[in-house]
C-alpha cells in the first residue's frame, strides 16, 4: 500500500506569560524595536458601516479576570466581504479586518473598536449572522481558543453555525449585549457554569 | 497577497486534537483553571476561518529578523545562532508571505518583561522579539542568541528548557498557531511540564530543532532548523459549494 504523505500540523504550545514581548512590545513598554505594534485597529479612516465598540474581559474557572490574555479578532467589512483572500472580491479598502487586542495589565478589560460586519455565507449559501471571529491565547491555554462574537440586536435565529449549538442556553455566551448606542459588552468565560462556547472549525 | 489564487482558498483540514496538547493538563498547573470543560462545537470551516489577514513587506523593518541588533543597534550577548526553516502546510506546500513572529529570553534566561524577576540580568542590547515574512518557498530565518533556560513557578523546581516562542499566520484565520521551538539534546525538554502537555513523543520531537551545520557560518554562528506546519486545505472541484463561493 502507498503511504499517505501528509505532514502533521505543528503542535501548539502555550503563548505563556510573556506573549506581549513578541506580539505587542510597544504596549508592554519595550519600545524601540518596531515603530508600532501590528493589529492596532481592524479599520482605517473612512471605514463604511456602523462604528461600534465591544468591551469585555476574559475570566478563568476560579472567577479571576485574566490580565495576560491576548485576543485576535477577524471579521468581514460592513458588506460581509473579508479583506485579503475572500474569493468573492475586494472588501472595503478601509477595513483590514484584523486586530490584536490585549487585556489591560491592571483591570483585565479589553476593547475592540470596529465596524459591525455584514452577513457572510456559510458553505451551503445560507447566511451566517454578523459575527467577529476571536482567537484567544494566554498562559495556561495550551491551544488557542476559537470563538465568535454575535450581536444581540441582529437576527441570529437563522445562523447555520449558531443552529449547531447545544444545549441552546449556551448560545447566549456568544452574544454581545448592547449597552448603549454602538456599544456592546462581551465577557468570555474559559471554564465553569457560564463557560463560553468554543469552536473546533 | 503573494499567494496563488487557489492555494489560499478552500476548506481547512480538520485539526488533529490528539496531536495537540489537550486543554486540561494538571502537570501544567495554570491550565487547570483556564481549560474549557465543555466539548468544543465542531464543524467544518467557513469563510470566517478560511480567510485571514494579509501582511506586506512594507510592514517589516530591515532589522526585524535580527534580534542581535534590533533593539539598540549594539550586539546582544550570547551564543549567536541562525534559526531557520520553512512554513509548510500539511500537503507539504511551502506557504509564502506569512508572518512569523518570535520572542524569547536573553542568553541568561531573563525576559524583558515587567513580570520577570529572575536573578539573571537583563542584557541592555537585547529586546527579545523579531518578525519576518516567509519567502516564495515558505522559508524564513532569524539571527538571534540562544536563550538560556529559566526557572518558573509550577512544581518546586521546574525549569523551562531553552526555547523560542513562535507565532505564525497562515492564509486562513483558523490556521493561526503559537508554539515553541526547543533545541536538540537539551536535557530539560523531557522534564518540562509544558512540553509534556503534548501527549506523544513524536509530536514533541517535531518541536525540537536539530543543529544544522550546513547553515552555520564559520567563525560567526551556529544554526538550528525549525520547520512549521500549518493546517492544509482541501482542493477539490467536487466541493459542494454554490457557484461563486
Ligand atoms: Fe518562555
Amino acid at each position: 500500500m502507498q503511504r499517505l504523505d501528509y505532514l502533521k500540523e505543528t503542535p501548539s504550545q502555550t503563548a505563556g506569560p510573556y506573549v506581549h514581548i513578541g506580539l505587542t512590545p510597544n504596549k508592554l513598554g519595550n519600545a524601540g524595536i518596531y515603530p508600532q505594534d501590528l493589529g492596532e485597529s481592524p479599520i482605517g479612516p473612512g471605514a463604511l458601516g456602523d462604528h461600534i465598540t465591544i468591551t469585555g474581559t476574559v475570566q478563568d474557572g476560579a472567577g479571576m479576570i485574566l490580565r495576560d490574555a491576548l485576543i485576535e479578532s477577524w471579521q468581514a467589512d460592513a458588506a460581509g466581504i473579508y479583506p485579503g483572500n475572500d474569493p468573492r472580491g475586494p472588501a472595503d479598502p478601509a477595513v483590514t479586518g484584523w486586530a490584536r487586542i490585549i487585556a489591560d495589565f491592571d483591570s483585565g478589560e479589553w476593547t475592540l473598536r470596529t465596524v459591525k460586519p455584514g452577513r457572510v455565507p456559510y458553505p451551503d449559501g445560507r447566511l451566517m449572522a454578523p459575527h467577529v471571529a476571536l482567537w484567544i491565547v494566554a498562559r495556561g491555554i495550551n491551544l488557542g481558543l476559537q470563538t465568535r462574537i454575535y450581536f444581540e440586536d441582529e437576527d441570529n435565529d437563522s445562523c447555520p453555525v449558531l443552529a449547531r449549538i447545544e444545549p441552546r442556553e449556551r448560545l447566549r455566551t456568544l452574544i454581545a449585549r448592547r449597552t448603549g448606542p454602538g456599544a456592546y459588552r462581551f465577557d468570555i468565560r474559559l471554564q465553569g457554569a457560564d463557560e463560553t462556547v468554543f469552536f473546533d472549525m | 497577497m503573494t499567494q496563488g489564487p487557489a492555494a489560499d482558498r478552500g476548506p481547512l483540514f480538520f485539526r488533529d486534537r490528539d496531536w495537540h496538547p489537550p486543554a486540561y493538563t494538571p502537570g501544567y498547573k495554570t491550565s487547570m483553571t483556564r481549560a474549557p470543560f465543555r466539548p468544543l462545537v465542531a464543524m467544518g470551516s467557513t469563510l470566517s476561518e478560511e480567510t485571514g489577514p494579509a501582511f506586506g513587506q512594507s510592514m517589516i523593518g530591515r532589522l526585524d529578523n535580527n534580534l542581535i541588533l534590533n533593539f539598540t543597534g549594539q550586539p546582544a550577548i550570547g551564543e549567536r545562532i541562525i534559526m531557520h526553516g520553512r512554513v509548510l502546510d500539511e500537503t507539504g506546500r511551502g506557504v509564502p508571505g506569512v508572518l512569523v513572529e518570535i520572542w524569547q529570553a536573553n542568553a541568561g534566561g531573563r525576559y524583558r518583561h515587567r513580570k520577570d524577576g529572575y536573578a539573571a540580568p537583563l542584557d541592555p542590547n537585547f529586546g527579545g522579539c523579531g518578525r519576518t515574512l516567509t519567502a516564495q518557498d515558505g522559508s524564513y530565518e532569524f539571527l538571534t542568541v540562544r536563550p538560556g533556560a529559566y526557572p518558573w513557578p509550577n512544581r518546586v523546581n521546574d525549569w523551562r528548557p531553552m526555547h523560542i516562542h513562535v507565532s505564525v499566520f497562515g492564509s486562513g484565520f483558523a490556521q493561526r498557531l503559537i508554539t515553541q521551538m526547543y533545541f536538540e539534546a537539551d536535557p530539560l525538554i523531557a522534564r518540562c511540564p509544558i512540553v509534556n502537555t503534548i501527549g506523544t513523543a513524536k509530536a514533541i520531537e517535531s518541536l525540537v530543532a536539530p543543529l544544522d551545520m550546513n547553515r552555520a557560518i564559520p567563525m560567526d554562528c551556529l544554526a538550528y532548523k525549525f520547520d512549521i506546519v500549518l493546517r492544509g486545505r482541501r482542493q477539490s472541484v467536487f466541493e459542494n459549494r454554490p457557484e461563486g463561493m
